[in-house]
């Protein structure tokens, strides 16, 4: 399958670098109408993935499927579509495997939870050691080397 | 003893997550499609060969059909070609083939030259149609059922034992020759 | 015949690895000092022949011997001798064997360092970097041979990566394997006190060198890596959460923690079972990446070719070594006690804090990274996660932790006492804020809500980290290196703070379609299309173009950005045209020709973007003083054994023996 892909890639690199004498390819260098609609495109392009590529925006991918892409978002942005919608489609089409960022909802929801949880928890088992550590103060007698404190 | 129990939690929950992606690692080209289940996206492009007339899904409602997906500038689509041959030698599925981001010409020539599996073949110059059908790379292949749904996509080059296990399996009874 | 003589010595090597694992294990279990004698042999040994092999590998490579399949693979008769070299490690079972022989390096300098330390406890450290190196030694051997020969042998090679024929990206591996592969000793170490049941304080004084050095190899490798993909890959990005880079950014997360630990321990004596668990975790973290790489599971653009069964016995070799790990730490720390007490605002707990902020960190980051592997194995929709996550997720945790920094370096051992320091705090915040505000709202504009938060932040960390020094030089009191150390490192920290934040918030980019002549405005810069050649290289060609970089009309810099076509594997590459600045770099990137002499250009502005570099370049030289600190080049202390020569970690001075504290 890596073969199989990599082959694909290759084929349609080389197929862009073979069409690219075409005025038509400028496509995605030109400017939306307005910039707040370049702001939300740039955005937009970044947080979508290529799926052909390894790991790469389609903000950031030469292959055709992500100039493809591109210009999806583009026109559904000159035809008023709100970004959720835009994402949506893609989503529709790709499913959610498509955004960089995984959406919040159930079944994905984790992914954006685990973290704080962890934090929570972690503050919580730092709180317990240090009342601990505190209440053993009065009958540690050992002596910190003042001098060298800051070692 | 938790000090203990909580590493060893998570690191056995690793281990097994890591293990379950190594096993799958060789089938992640498998990837589901996101259409299965949905109504096929409605397109309408020009037939390869036949300027001035166009297929629509319509065309296609009301019986099970495959679509193929290929360009002549694809490696793996040249691999498949002879499978595509025999599948189209069966005769019972009409096989749809969408050219993707292709030239007419280039797309007739290879046709002429190594056969024509296809029932018809529909031109998606600029791409538009495939993002809809979520495709991500050539060669990849539908099935679509009589009311219109996708209910199976494969990814890479058709072999004859997907055919058998993906597609044939899902036709209706007494079809099969 | 030298490829076989390399194979041979490999396999040689693994047998003496073998033996250094039993002899050094069990010679210390059994007390039996002429089994332990046989553990420092075997780790010079082990060095001599896999010196060997990685020796016939170069040989080959210099002497473009494509009967070898890897050289076959990874190099070409028109590759320059560099390169050739380099191409060492440019795919999977080179990359592996220089794993195994920088390992021999870590493991015979701890054989020549450790003569002074208790015969038992040295046995058992090199003992288990020998199962360490019995486990890479065995992967190559059954799964990875890069001997392996390829009949009839090709009349030229498939070329090296021309993504990896760059003078940075060549060295960068060797750095990170420096680093990935020193957290084994500190694991080793980990493992030995866990078997010999003791841990104090004079152990952890034994780990910190070692510890802080891999941390910095680790530091300097990424951030090569990072340099690196900014000039290279042409958008001028330098960090892209991309799972290659998550797998080494992770264990730096959770060395800078033990690296604290250990100070800890070793100060007072405290979080010795935390100690344990980060160095085991750090070490895990390391073999993960290596997992993560090799296996297949992910893709990304760095990663090796996959494939399974290789994945299977890293994973294979991950579970034993991290549930032995693990289970001796079962075993031992329950009874791993210390009497000491601190306060809620001593400097232990302010490590406390800032550790668990940095675990976390290393476990969002590694949440992130693993989702898509969770979601399928648990049947889930594929998911993705990118930089949207990361960037996200990560300023949420770095800036509370940048703030216990900037206070807790004021913090005394035990009590804290933090009330002395008020004036410190409050001045340096004082001065924080203005100069942040200045910054902010004076120099840059308006940015990111953040961004002056981290400004802010950045400059009271390299403020509060200057107090100490500064009194102390004042008082003329001694500057231990150690000090000299933190102090540089720290300031590191808050400089990579202020950089992160400035460029994140102030660069300025733009995608355009130039033709020679014409020019494109950046603000009050302005990026002018002069001229385009075409360049023929040693295995490529491509086009040179001129671009001068005007400001407010006046000429600042020219910018040579190129295209290459690298002829062997038929790639194309850019090459940025960057031009730095002590506060700004200009650099401008080639994407393609568009036709009617049109390229299409990726031009950016991006302040202070070498002090993310600066900062790492200080935190690994703050490392350097830590570990050339006195307290380590004098003689042991009276707690170790008497009468023995001295020969410590970094310098033998043989001076007279100054308690070390």
């Amino acid at each position: 399958m890596m073969r199989h892909l990599r082959a694909v890639l290759l084929a349609v690199l080389s197929a862009l670098l073979l069409s690219v004498s075409l005025p038509s390819m400028a496509f995605d260098i030109e400017a939306m109408p307005t910039p707040a609609e370049q702001k939300r495109y740039d955005a937009l392009i970044h947080e979508l993935r290529c799926m052909q590529c390894q790991n790469q925006s389609i903000a950031d991918s030469p292959v055709g499927l992500a100039e493809d892409l591109r210009r999806d978002v583009r026109e559904q942005i000159i035809a008023g579509k709100t970004d959720a919608e835009i994402r949506d489609s893609m989503v529709k089409r790709y499913g959610n495997v498509i955004l960089f960022r995984p959406p919040f909802e159930a079944s994905t929801a984790w992914v954006w939870l685990a973290p704080f949880l962890l934090l929570i928890l972690g503050v919580f088992v730092a709180v317990r050691i240090v009342r601990k550590r505190a209440s053993m103060v009065a009958g540690d007698d050992s002596v910190v080397d003042t001098d060298e404190s800051a070692r | 003893m938790s000090r203990f129990l909580i590493p060893a939690a998570i690191f056995l929950a690793l281990a097994g997550v890591l293990y379950v992606a190594v096993v799958h690692s060789p089938n992640k080209s498998t990837m589901q499609s996101a259409l299965l289940g949905k109504t096929v996206p409605a397109f309408s492009l020009p037939v390869l060969g036949n300027p001035g007339m166009n297929l629509t899904n319509t065309q296609l409602a009301g019986r099970p059909w495959v679509l193929n997906v290929w360009g002549t500038w694809c490696a793996a689509c040249r691999d498949e070609h002879p499978v595509l041959l025999d599948i189209a030698k069966q005769n019972v599925l009409p096989l749809v083939g969408l050219d993707w981001k292709d030239e007419d010409d280039a797309a007739l020539e290879w046709l002429k030259q190594l056969g024509n599996p296809y029932s018809v073949v529909a031109v998606d110059r600029d791409g538009r149609t495939a993002i809809n059908f979520g495709v991500y790379g050539a060669p990849e292949t539908f099935f679509i059922d009589a009311d219109g749904r996708v209910q199976y996509r494969h990814v890479g080059a058709m072999t004859a034992e997907v055919w058998q296990r993906e597609f044939l399996s899902r036709l209706p009874r007494g079809v099969l020759p | 015949m030298i490829p076989e003589l390399g194979h041979f010595a490999l396999i040689l090597a693994l047998v003496l690895a073998g033996a250094q694992t039993f002899f050094g294990i069990f010679g210390a279990a059994r007390g039996d000092a002429r089994w332990q004698a046989v553990v420092r042999p075997a780790v010079a040994g082990q060095f001599v022949l896999v010196s060997t092999a990685i020796g016939a590998l170069v040989h080959a490579f210099v002497t473009f011997d494509f009967s070898v399949l890897y050289v076959a693979s990874n190099s070409n008769s028109a590759l320059p001798t560099f390169y050739r070299v380099a191409a060492l490690w440019g795919a999977h079972e080179g990359s592996l064997l220089l794993w195994a022989w920088i390992l021999a390096v870590w493991t015979l300098a701890v054989a020549i360092a450790s003569r002074n330390l208790p015969a038992s406890f040295a046995s058992r450290v090199m003992g288990v970097l020998g199962f360490v190196s019995f486990g890479f030694l065995l992967f190559t051997v059954a799964t990875s041979n890069p001997f392996e020969r390829i009949i009839p042998a090709p009349a030229d090679g498939r070329d090296l990566n021309p993504v990896l024929q760059d003078p940075a990206l060549a060295i960068h591996p060797p750095l990170l394997y420096m680093g990935y592969v020193g957290l084994s000793v500190a694991f080793a170490f980990a493992c030995a006190a866990m078997l010999e049941g003791k841990l104090d304080q004079v152990w952890a004084r034994w780990t910190r060198p070692w510890t802080t050095m891999a941390w910095a190899f680790l530091g300097v490798g990424i951030a090569l890596g990072s340099w690196w993909a900014y000039y290279e890959l042409g958008w001028g990005g330098y960090w892209f959460w991309d799972p290659v880079e998550n797998a080494s950014f992770m264990p730096w997360l959770v060395a800078t923690a033990l690296i604290h630990s250990l100070a800890a321990t070793e100060k007072r004596g405290v979080f010795k079972s935390w100690t344990l668990l980060l160095a085991i975790l750090a070490f895990s973290l390391s073999l993960l990446g290596t997992f993560l790489v090799r296996s297949g599971v992910l893709t990304s653009v760095h990663s090796f070719a996959a494939d399974p069964t290789r994945g299977l016995f890293i994973l294979a070799f991950l579970i034993i070594v991290i549930g032995g790990a693990l289970s001796l730490y079962a075993w031992r720390a329950p009874q791993l006690r210390s009497p000491a007490g601190f306060e809620g605002t001593a400097r232990e707990a302010f490590l406390l804090y800032n550790n668990i902020f940095l675990v976390v960190a290393a476990a969002m980051v590694l949440i992130g990274t693993l989702a898509p592997l969770i979601a399928d194995a648990v049947g889930a929709a594929p998911l993705s996660v990118g930089a949207p996550y990361f960037d996200k997720l990560f300023p949420m945790l770095m800036l509370p932790l940048g703030a216990l920094v900037a206070i807790g370096i004021h913090a005394a051992w035990k009590r804290g006492q933090l009330g002395n320091n008020r004036a410190r705090i409050l001045i340096g915040l004082g001065v924080a804020l203005l100069a942040g505000l200045v910054l902010v709202y004076g120099v840059y504009g308006v940015g990111k809500p953040l961004t002056p938060i981290g400004m802010v932040l950045g400059i009271w960390i390299i403020l509060s980290s200057l107090f100490d020094p500064v009194d102390r030089l004042r008082r003329r009191l001694t500057l231990p290196r150690a000090i000299i150390g933190m102090t540089l490192a720290h300031i590191g920290l808050g400089v990579g703070l202020v950089a992160i934040s400035t460029v994140e918030s102030y660069s300025v980019e733009r995608d355009a379609a130039i033709a020679p002549g014409e020019t494109l405005a950046l603000g009050r810069y302005a990026y002018r299309f002069d001229s385009i050649k075409e360049i023929e290289g040693p295995n490529y060609d491509g086009v040179r173009a001129v671009v001068t970089v005007l400001r407010d009309g006046a000429p600042v810099a020219t910018l040579h950005p190129e295209q290459r076509n690298y002829w062997v594997q038929r790639s194309t590459l850019t090459e940025a045209g960057i031009a730095s600045r002590w506060n700004l770099d200009m650099f401008v990137a080639l994407s393609k020709n568009v036709g009617g002499g049109r390229w299409s250009v990726r031009a950016q502005l991006r302040p202070l973007l070498d002090w993310v570099w600066l900062s790492a370049a200080l935190m690994a030289l703050g490392a350097v003083f830590a570990v050339t600190d006195r307290r380590y080049r004098v003689r042991a202390s009276a707690s170790e054994p008497a009468g023995e020569t001295t020969s410590e970690p970094k310098m033998a001075q043989g001076s007279a023996a100054a308690e070390a504290t």
